[in-house]
């Protein structure tokens, strides 16, 4: 395992090497990083080779799409899928949000909130599905909605296992009922996978909660989160607002859903792909997925 | 019980106030007020059917949060026959504010499931105001599951502002006891049918309301997210409820143009409250044509169906179809 990280950094693709628009906002472009949580300055060199995890306080900055891709792909081994599936605007929202989304996708490089295609985890073929807390905060309007039920259906064509890493605020309210009713559709599409046999994992990150959490997210075979991830189905402040009391320390975290039972573990994100990787293992032996691609 | 009155209801009142007047007078036999009378009433028609016909997105929003509106409980009793309410999630509780149980349509077993609504304050706080709680879910779940197991065909009844945000709402899995409701619904092998008699409150509506038909009542809404909700996240300002529920798309009209639900179920003028019995006898009869036609269906087909029919719902730009690409776009800076 030494080589874990040496290895992952030659894999990523050169553009990687330097932060999307989105770390470079969080995170100045020098030598030394600050984490947002701790406030300790970090070698940046340190920083990227541990994945936006602070060497201090093990904070989980959030990373982007394409960084979460090379976190668990094996070299070169991502195809994507669905590239051309781009928002819609179907309630004509208003310029504001056609703004918004414009420089949401200078800004990621991404058509909308989520990234899918096939690739290999650890030499397992899987189809990946990966959203972006910098797209609209991650929110699932038709485009999200289609991709996820895209890659579940290509998965089920395919016969391979299905890999959500969540990361979202819920539905788009610009895009009103459609948003909601991708909660149908994704629950729908996973639901063909569990009845062929086909294994879901999900992992929650930073943070997962209403029309995510209460879809495609909660209903992986196995639920792994990422610490210290908010999760959860109303924000704190309406709940806070609804009940008039101060919320609980620690509430509506990873550890927090462990605790409750919803979680089935806590995974810092260093062992995020072997995790995956292992628990592969034990869902694809039987043979009923395929064990290698073309 | 006092009834609360909306702003656009005022003038329709104030007119059938002076008509009452008029007609007591009337009865008195002293003059002959009929001609008058009939005149007024003329006008109180003309003027219910312009108001009702012409609400803003917002006044129908104030509609399907009538005090007066009918609850799922007044439905299940006017429709149905032989209503035998089942309690009780079998893991942690009873939750008020979503009743369900057995009963007869012309007839034929159901299982009817609906957010209840109370009409005064300690109906409502028994209710919890008709946002449930996990165990709500998971009660209703369980109900669908033994519905399914005995070929009975599910009616469903929306009527809520949304699950209850709370803390032991969250600790008890608030968001996967919407997702599980939701996956079980896209594959149960009976007929469901949802109608949304009041709010369709987001993630709670949609818990117990992804079906075969999908009715909504003609003034009722159903969102995403409350207007005033909208308005707060979007704008930081709720008081632009108004304008968010314009945005948002929620009334009846606006889904039925977009094929998100199936029918709308007219109201009378003035809305349901004004002469229920009127719409629960249609509303009857809509159903229990939908469920015999849909029974007809072998199951596999019934599912199918249900797939594609929310499987095509979203609307967005598709550049190329079947794409699978080497990643040029990667992490540019």
């Amino acid at each position: 395992m030494s080589g874990f990280f040496d290895r992952l950094r030659s894999q990523r693709p050169k553009t990687t090497a330097q932060p999307g628009a989105n770390a470079s906002r969080e995170i100045p472009d020098n030598l030394w990083v600050k984490c947002s949580r701790c406030h300790t300055a970090v070698f940046r060199k340190v920083f990227e080779e541990q994945f936006k995890v602070c060497d201090k306080c093990g904070y989980h900055h959030k990373l982007t799409a394409w960084e979460r891709v090379s976190l668990l792909s094996d070299p070169d081994a991502f195809l994507e899928w669905d590239a051309g599936i781009t928002p819609a605007d179907p309630l004509q929202f208003g310029p504001d949000y056609q703004r918004k989304l414009e420089e949401d996708r200078q800004k990621t490089r991404l058509g909308d909130a989520v990234l899918s295609g096939r690739t290999l985890l650890a030499n397992h073929p899987v189809a990946l599905g990966v959203m972006d807390f910098a797209f609209r905060g991650g929110s699932m309007g038709s485009v999200v909605g289609e991709k996820i039920t895209m890659l579940m259906e290509r998965a089920l064509s395919e016969r391979l296992p299905t890999i959500v890493v969540t990361s979202s605020g819920g539905a788009r309210m610009q895009e009103g009922i459609y948003s909601l009713m991708q909660m149908a559709k994704t629950s729908a599409a996973r639901v063909r996978l569990q009845e062929a046999g086909l294994p879901y994992l999900v992992v929650l990150t930073d943070p997962t909660t209403a029309g995510v959490a209460a879809s495609f997210a909660a209903l992986g075979d196995v639920i792994l989160a990422e610490p210290d991830a908010i999760i959860g189905f109303s924000g704190a402040r309406v709940i806070e607002q609804t009940i008039r009391q101060k919320l609980p320390e620690g509430f509506q975290t990873s550890e927090f859903y462990l605790k409750h039972g919803f979680i089935d573990s806590v995974v810092p994100r260093k062992d995020l792909k072997s995790s995956l990787a292992r628990l592969l293992g034990f869902l694809t032996r039987s043979g009923s997925v395929a064990s290698v691609t073309e | 019980m006092t009834q609360r009155v909306l702003e656009v209801e005022s003038p329709l009142l104030e007119l059938e106030e002076k008509i009452n007047e008029l007609k007591i007078v009337n009865q008195t036999g002293k003059i002959d007020l009929s001609r008058e009378i009939e005149a007024l009433e003329r006008k109180a028609s003309q003027l219910k059917k312009s108001i009702y016909e012409n609400l803003t997105p917002w006044e129908k929003v104030r509609l399907a949060r009538h005090p007066e509106r009918p609850t799922t409980l007044e439905y299940v009793n006017a429709m149905f026959t032989d209503f035998f309410e089942l309690h009780g999630d079998r893991h942690y509780a009873d939750d008020a504010a979503i009743v369900g149980g057995f009963a007869r349509l012309d007839g034929q077993p159901v299982m009817v499931i609906g957010h209840q609504k109370g009409k005064e304050t300690r109906e409502n706080l028994f209710r919890n105001f008709g946002m449930p709680n996990p165990e709500g879910f998971r009660k209703a779940g369980r109900l669908m599951k033994l519905a399914a197991s005995f070929h009975v065909p599910i009616v469903t009844f929306i009527d809520t502002p949304g699950a209850y945000p709370g803390i032991e709402a969250e600790e008890r899995g608030q968001y996967e006891a919407i997702a599980q409701n939701i996956a079980l619904m896209s594959s149960l092998p009976v007929p469901i049918i949802v109608t949304v008699i009041g709010e369709g409150g987001s993630g709670g509506a949609l818990a117990i309301g992804m079906g075969d038909r999908v009715l909504m009542l003609e003034h009722s809404v159903y969102s995403v997210i409350s207007p005033e909700g909208c308005a707060s996240i979007l704008w930081r300002d709720a008081t632009r409820a108004e304008e968010a529920a314009r945005a948002l798309r929620i009334t009846a009209q606006d889904l039925h143009r977009r094929g998100i639900i199936d029918a709308i179920v007219s109201e009378p003028p003035g809305g349901v409250h004004r002469a229920p019995h009127v719409v629960f006898g249609k509303l009857a009869n809509i159903i229990a044509e939908s469920i015999e036609e849909l029974a007809a269906l072998p199951s596999a087909l019934l599912v199918e169906r249900r797939y594609q029919k929310y499987r095509a719902m979203g609307e967005f730009v598709c550049a190329v179809e079947n794409e699978e690409r080497v990643p040029v776009a990667a992490g540019v800076g």
